[in-house]
């Protein structure tokens, strides 16, 4: 009893904050300040027609560094509490078929996150949906081919090499550019074609890899493995 | 118009979420949580994201219905040895 | 308008989820109402940076390089909301994890069983 009221009394607390913000609220008819620079930043000066690619890389590119510290530190996570439990593995048996077809889809789920994540600064995407798409190629050929073994040590060293040389790019833009993950270290290109903006389809290239290897160990992990 | 494909999207994410609490099997409510998703991406998509719309069609109701399904396997798996 | 709609839908799945957390007894259900709070929280951010009339921050023919800003809705709200989600997966990996760890301890996925920190 006591419970269901200490429940309900949370849940009004919840809606009276709430409430203001919706009586309140309007909508919104101009960009602020910040976010009118951010907008012509990316036009003029990177070279970058999707806004939101130049925001992750560049503008909060610390935040987006970050943010794949902390990816990583859930994948360690993750692999300390359930790694080394061999009797958990998942057991399906597959038809001939369903491998057959399953190899050459992955090889076109593969080309698909690539090219996701190489165009993420023209058009909507990047590294985190790219690096998605490619995990999910993985669990693909995890599911369907029971005699399919991941290679661990490529894997891993996908994700150190990317991070390292995500960070590395970072440090050259301190030494070469203006400042810590600056993209003026490489030429920024006519606007619009695929080799411009600098490092940045460099940098969302590396962020893919990261991810995708980051988040296939994290399903490899949780899926049980041969 | 706009207007009702999002009142009509928010009446079946919100039955949905108190489908998701109230189902007496796990399964069913992962799959609800999924679809809540799932819509969500549209309304990304109208608000002008699509960004946004791409990672939650991918990770919100793909990546993160399959580690539920596969947590759901493990549990149920050592529930049926004993 | 449209974002008004929005703002209150997203409040009302962040209360749900908030809701589920508190009153279910089981682990999993937790972890599911933790994902439905999750998506109501990046439904605000999102309806939060959403212009009247105005569309996606990429630049083609629909929105021209010389009038961008007048055309476009707040690219920083979507950037922060894309990079929330990624982190929200990592964290239900991470909790469901520990629930699986600790079903194998304890055999048992309700709350009621694990009083270790009661008072």
């Amino acid at each position: 009893m006591i419970r269901n009221m200490a429940v309900l009394l949370a849940v009004i607390g919840l809606v009276a904050m709430f409430l203001p913000m919706v009586t309140d609220f309007q909508e919104r008819e101009n960009l602020n300040e910040l976010a009118a620079d951010y907008v012509e930043g990316s036009i003029n000066d990177l070279n970058t027609p999707n806004v939101v690619t130049s925001v992750i890389v560049t503008y909060r590119g610390l935040d987006t560094l970050g943010e794949v510290t902390v990816l990583f530190l859930a994948t360690v996570g993750v692999g300390l509490l359930l790694k080394g439990r061999k009797e958990d593995m998942i057991r399906i048996s597959s038809s001939e078929l369903l491998g057959t077809t399953s190899s050459v889809l992955v090889a076109m789920i593969m080309i698909l996150g690539i090219y996701i994540f190489t165009h993420g600064h023209l058009t909507p995407g990047g590294g985190f949906q790219g690096g998605v798409v490619i995990a999910s190629g993985f669990l693909l050929m995890l599911l369907s081919n029971v005699n399919v073994k991941m290679n661990h040590s490529i894997m891993h060293f996908v994700e150190s090499f990317s991070g390292v040389a995500y960070v590395g790019i970072g440090v050259a833009g301190l030494v070469l550019a203006i400042g810590f993950l600056n993209p003026g270290i490489l030429p920024l290109g006519r606007f619009g074609e695929l080799f411009s903006a600098g490092a940045i389809p460099v940098i969302y290239s590396l962020i893919g890899l990261k991810v995708g290897s980051e988040l296939t160990s994290i399903l490899v992990t949780m899926g049980g493995e041969k | 118009m706009i207007p009702v494909i999002i009142i009509g999207l928010g009446v079946i994410m919100l039955a949905a979420a108190i489908a998701a609490v109230y189902f007496k099997s796990l399964l069913a409510s992962i799959i609800s949580a999924g679809v809540i998703s799932l819509l969500a991406s549209v309304i990304y998509l109208i608000l002008g994201s699509p960004d946004v719309a791409m990672t939650e069609a991918s990770i919100g109701s793909g990546l993160t219905t399959v580690i539920f399904l596969f947590a759901l396997h493990r549990v149920r798996k050592g529930k049926s040895d004993d | 308008m449209i974002s008004s709609y929005t703002l209150i839908l997203g409040i009302a799945l962040l209360i749900i989820g908030f809701y589920a957390m508190l009153t279910r007894k089981n682990l999993i259900k937790m972890v599911i109402g933790f994902s439905i709070a999750d998506t109501g929280t990046h439904i605000i951010i999102v309806s939060l940076g959403y212009l009247r009339g105005k569309t996606a921050p990429i630049i083609d023919q629909a929105v021209s390089a010389v009038n961008a800003v007048q055309k476009v809705v707040d690219p920083i709200p979507s950037a922060l909301v894309l990079t929330a989600i990624v982190i929200g997966l990592a964290v239900t990996a991470v909790m469901l994890s520990f629930i699986v760890e600790m079903y194998r301890k304890n055999k048992s996925l309700s709350i009621d069983d694990y009083q270790e920190l009661k008072w």
